[in-house]
Parts: structure tokens; C-alpha cells; sequence
């Protein structure tokens, strides 16, 4: 499957899916040393962002949620791009400040977990790895 | 969102790195909010100080980008930090934290942004005009700067204020728009509004009851630079919008340039009550009276210095300013009954962002802002009075 999105950071990208249909607050709900999502109850929890496309509706919380992408890119817990249906500035500036490909306006529930996806540009392709 | 073949340039990264990257947030933030353009700010606050907020990926992030060599544009400057930048050790600052928060800062001065260290800019001498543009942060700035002063900024979050710092522009959408700034709601106060520690509770009852509608409050005869400064405090802080309008008091209302909301509310005697019960916890006994969030002006310090000649503190008691206002109170005089009485004039900093979690228990304020992060990430139990009250408990007197 393919679609076109909205580039917020413009870059290229390969990674199996990680999808949550819950927005994420990186700041509190994800351990920058791990990238384990650490929210209560969030559906994610337990599952590392680590390497993936990491695929959600939007962010929430607070802005310090950028600095926490910052800090897994740092120490290499980052997910490799960012998927979103509609972007917010934290997320969007965490992924700029980090140098993390990311794109939005993409209808995000037709992607599945494990998927292999793979972003160029303004361009999101992705198929089953079964 | 359309880019000037200059701006093309910057995001390009044909003026290097650093501005690239600042180009990159103003283009992506353009872009979500649908902004048409770019437009030039006239100066910049710029919130993310507190090493405790910021964490090492803070830091990090910020002295990256200051070794690029960028530098602001606009006249910048810093919201409060951690800690008092100077006396520190005095006031029980751990050193690893301290030395983390001094980098945090020569990072920002190295980018050429102030470090004024207050979330009062517009009581030191930053006194932006009616209509100008701006690009500030922190929230109860923004909102005073906006509502009182009728100068139009969104509230942006750290990168994005200093990248408009960098560029000296910020995206043209949201609050820099007049059509954004109608009044959505009539607040119709028909009780005595009179103190700073009143205009916190309204704040209080609009925020939490009509989150994100901006009010055109009515029935406030007047309201001093304090009292203003403490409603912007609590209105966005409890969920309203950075901007609030007051019949015959703020520039934009008195203008009358935008229709009156149809929405209609009264606030009585009963609702700031329960304003006033909803931020007071049943507490125990009292270990810390904080005056100053927003940062105390000139006019609270003389008044607390009056309050407490000739008497002493038996609860820490920190009076939270900036330390171009704690050296005014000095040269006044101010600060001699103050410190006499065992009180602490606090610069740089606020029980906000100041790491205090575990030193006390109980916190005593004039400010409904202050309670909500007395309780959030202090884990304080709250006791909202007035001033007057507060001086009484921290002399160990009754409420």
C-alpha cells in the first residue's frame, strides 16, 4: 500500500510498525534511556519505541515531550520516523530537533503492528511482513 | 505556508546549521497551523530554563546549538531558572544540580539571550506597545502581554521561542490574527473582586468551568498591574485561553472594536468561594509561605516589607522576584525589614520550577497559579489567602 502525506521533517526511513491508536506524551510516557512506553494504561506500555516507525493519531502533554525525543535519539531508543494523522509542535519539533523523518495527514488505521514501512519524502509505503 | 526567498535560503541551510534547524521549526509550525507567512516579532521569552524541566537532553539540545554560532536577532530573554543563579548554596541547591543549570544558562547567553530569568519581563523594563507582535512563552506572560497590553503572541513552546529568537519571526496564525481574539463568553462578576488573591480565584472559576473560551469580563471597576498579573497567572493555568478581556479596564476592550459574546455567565460571591475552596486543601500545619508567581513587582515588596517591620518569620517564607526588581527593593530599602524578619527575597526563580519537592509540605500563597504547582509536581498541600494572611501565618499568627 502506498499514500502521500504531509512532511513536517523531511527525510528517508525503513522500520517495522509500531501503531497506537492513543495520542502519546513523550514527556512521562515514554523512559528516554529504554524508549519502553512507561503511560498507565496506554496501550503501547511495555513496548519499546526503539527503531520502529512509530505510527500515532498525535502528541499530547507537555512540550518537554520534544527534549525526550531528542534524548532517545541520543541514546539511540528513537523511533526511526514518526507517522501521524495530525501533527502538534511538540512531537513536530522533537522529531526536527532529532533529525527523525516525519510526515502526518496519513490515514494511520490502515497500518498494522509489525508492518514494514518505508518513508521517502512526502511518500509512505508499507506492506504486511507475514 | 509561503517562505521569502530569504527564509528559502535559512531552510536550505545556506546560513548554516543552526538557523537551518531554527527555520525548520518556524516552517513546520507554520505548516500545522496553516500560517500564511512569517512576520517579524519585535522581542522574544523564551521558557525551557529549569535544568528540572529540561533534563540532560535539554541541555544537550541547547548547547549544540549555541556551539553553531547562532546568535537572537530580536531582543531575547530568559523565564526563571531552578534556582537563584548566585546564591544558590544558600538556599540548600544541591551542587550537581547547580552546575547543570549554570550551563543551561551560559548555553542561552552564548546565543545572546538575557538572562533575566523572570516571567515578568514587562515589570522590568520590556515594555512592549499596544498591537505589537511578539513570540513569548511562558504562559501567565503571554497571557498579560495579550490581555492587558493588547500585544499579540501565541504561547509558544521552548524551541519554538528560541528559534523565533534566531530568525526573529514566528509563524502569522492564531492570536497575531484579530479575528482570533473576539471575547466568546460574557463573564458578568456581580461580587467585590479586590484582591490579588480574588482576581486567582476568578481566574480559577473561568478556567476550569469555561476552558479555552476567551471572557469580556464585566463588573471590575478597576484592577492594579498585580491583580492583572495574578489572573493571567491562574486563568491559563486552570484551562482558559492566553487572553482575556476586561470591560473598561484592557486596551481591547475599551476600544470596543469586537462584539459582545452571546454566551453569558454570572460569577457571585458563591462561585469565587468555592474558587477559593477548590485550590485550598483541609492542611495540616503550614512549613512554607511563597509570595511571588508571577514574580512579586516592586509595589508587593514594599507592601511585605511593611507587613512584617518589626516581626519574624517562623515558617521559611520565600518571596520569588526577578533580580533586576530584588535590586530596586534594595536601593528603596525595602529589603531591610524583609530580611530582619527571616524572609527570603528569592531571584531567577519560583516554587514552580525551583526543585522543592520533599523540602516542605504545607505551602501557604497568595497565587491560585502557585497552588496548582505546589500541588502538581511538589506534591504540596495548598492553602490559597491573601497576602496580608500570608505574612500572619509565616509570623506565626492565625490565618
Amino acid at each position: 500500500m502506498r499514500a502521500r502525506g504531509r512532511v513536517i521533517k523531511s527525510g528517508e526511513a525503513e522500520g517495522k510498525a509500531l501503531v497506537s491508536k492513543e495520542p502519546i506524551s513523550f514527556y512521562g510516557g515514554v523512559d528516554p534511556k529504554t524508549g519502553v512506553v512507561t503511560e498507565k494504561k496506554h496501550p503501547l506500555k511495555g513496548k519499546s519505541v526503539a527503531g520502529k516507525v512509530l505510527v500515532f493519531p498525535n502528541g499530547k502533554g507537555s512540550t518537554v515531550g520534544s527534549y525526550i525525543i531528542y534524548r532517545l535519539k541520543k541514546n539511540r531508543k528513537a523511533p526511526v520516523a514518526i507517522v501521524n494523522e495530525e501533527s502538534e509542535p511538540i512531537v513536530a519539533t522533537g522529531a526536527i530537533i532529532s533529525d527523525i523523518p516525519m510526515i502526518d495527514h496519513v490515514h494511520i488505521s490502515k497500518i498494522k503492528n509489525g508492518d514494514l514501512v518505508k518513508i521517502k519524502g512526502e511518500v509512505i509505503a508499507w506492506k504486511s511482513s507475514h | 505556508m509561503l517562505l521569502t526567498r530569504e527564509e528559502q535560503r535559512i531552510l536550505d541551510g545556506e546560513e548554516g546549521p543552526g538557523k537551518q534547524k531554527a527555520m525548520e521549526i518556524l516552517a513546520a509550525l507554520g505548516k500545522i497551523y496553516d500560517a500564511s507567512r512569517l512576520f517579524p516579532v519585535k522581542s522574544v521569552q523564551v521558557a525551557g530554563v529549569s535544568y528540572s524541566n529540561l533534563g540532560d537532553a535539554g541541555l544537550e539540545f541547547l548547547e549544540e546549538l549555541a556551539a553553531t554560532g547562532v546568535k537572537a536577532t530580536v531582543p531575547a530573554m530568559l523565564n526563571p531558572a531552578g534556582m537563584d543563579l548566585l546564591n544558590w548554596k544558600k538556599l540548600g541547591v544541591p551542587k550537581e544540580f547547580a552546575e547543570k543549570q549554570l550551563e543551561v544558562i551560559n548555553a542561552y547567553k552564548k546565543m545572546g539571550i538575557r538572562a533575566t530569568c523572570t516571567c515578568t519581563p514587562y515589570l522590568i523594563g520590556v515594555k512592549p506597545e499596544y498591537g505589537q507582535h511578539l513570540a513569548w512563552s511562558e504562559s501567565s506572560a503571554v497571557t498579560y502581554i495579550n490581555s492587558a497590553v493588547g500585544a499579540r503572541t501565541n504561547r509558544e513552546g521552548g524551541p519554538s521561542a528560541l528559534a523565533a529568537a534566531i530568525i526573529g519571526k514566528t509563524p502569522y496564525y492564531g492570536l497575531h490574527l484579530k479575528k482570533n481574539r473576539k471575547p466568546q463568553l460574557l463573564v458578568n462578576v456581580k461580587t467585590d473582586i479586590e484582591r490579588i488573591s480574588d482576581f486567582g480565584a476568578l481566574g480559577y472559576w473561568i478556567g476550569k468551568n469555561f476552558p479555552g473560551k476567551i471572557p469580556l469580563i464585566t463588573g471590575i471597576p478597576s484592577a492594579t498591574v498585580d491583580e492583572l498579573k495574578s489572573l493571567s497567572a491562574s486563568i491559563v493555568t486552570y484551562g482558559g485561553p492566553p487572553l482575556f478581556h476586561i470591560e473598561g479596564i484592557t486596551p481591547e476592550a475599551l476600544k470596543g472594536i469586537y462584539p459582545k459574546p452571546e454566551e453569558k455567565i454570572v460569577v457571585d460571591e458563591e462561585e469565587i468561594k468555592d474558587a477559593r475552596a477548590g485550590i485550598t486543601d483541609e492542611t495540616g500545619k503550614v512549613d512554607f509561605v511563597a509570595i511571588g508567581c508571577p514574580h512579586a513587582s516592586l509595589e508587593e515588596i514594599k507592601f511585605i516589607s511593611e507587613l512584617l517591620r518589626g516581626k519574624r518569620v517562623e515558617v521559611e517564607t520565600w518571596i520569588t522576584t526577578s533580580r533586576r526588581v530584588m535590586e530596586m527593593a534594595k536601593r528603596r530599602g525595602y529589603l531591610k525589614a524583609i530580611n530582619k524578619a527571616g524572609a527570603k527575597v528569592v531571584p531567577d526563580t519560583c516554587m514552580a520550577v525551583a526543585p522543592l519537592k520533599g523540602r516542605f509540605h504545607v505551602m501557604a500563597t497568595n497565587s491560585a497559579k502557585a497552588c496548582y504547582y505546589g500541588r502538581g509536581s511538589n506534591k504540596f498541600k495548598t492553602l490559597l489567602c491573601t497576602t496580608e494572611e500570608c505574612m500572619s501565618i509565616a509570623t506565626g499568627g492565625k490565618r
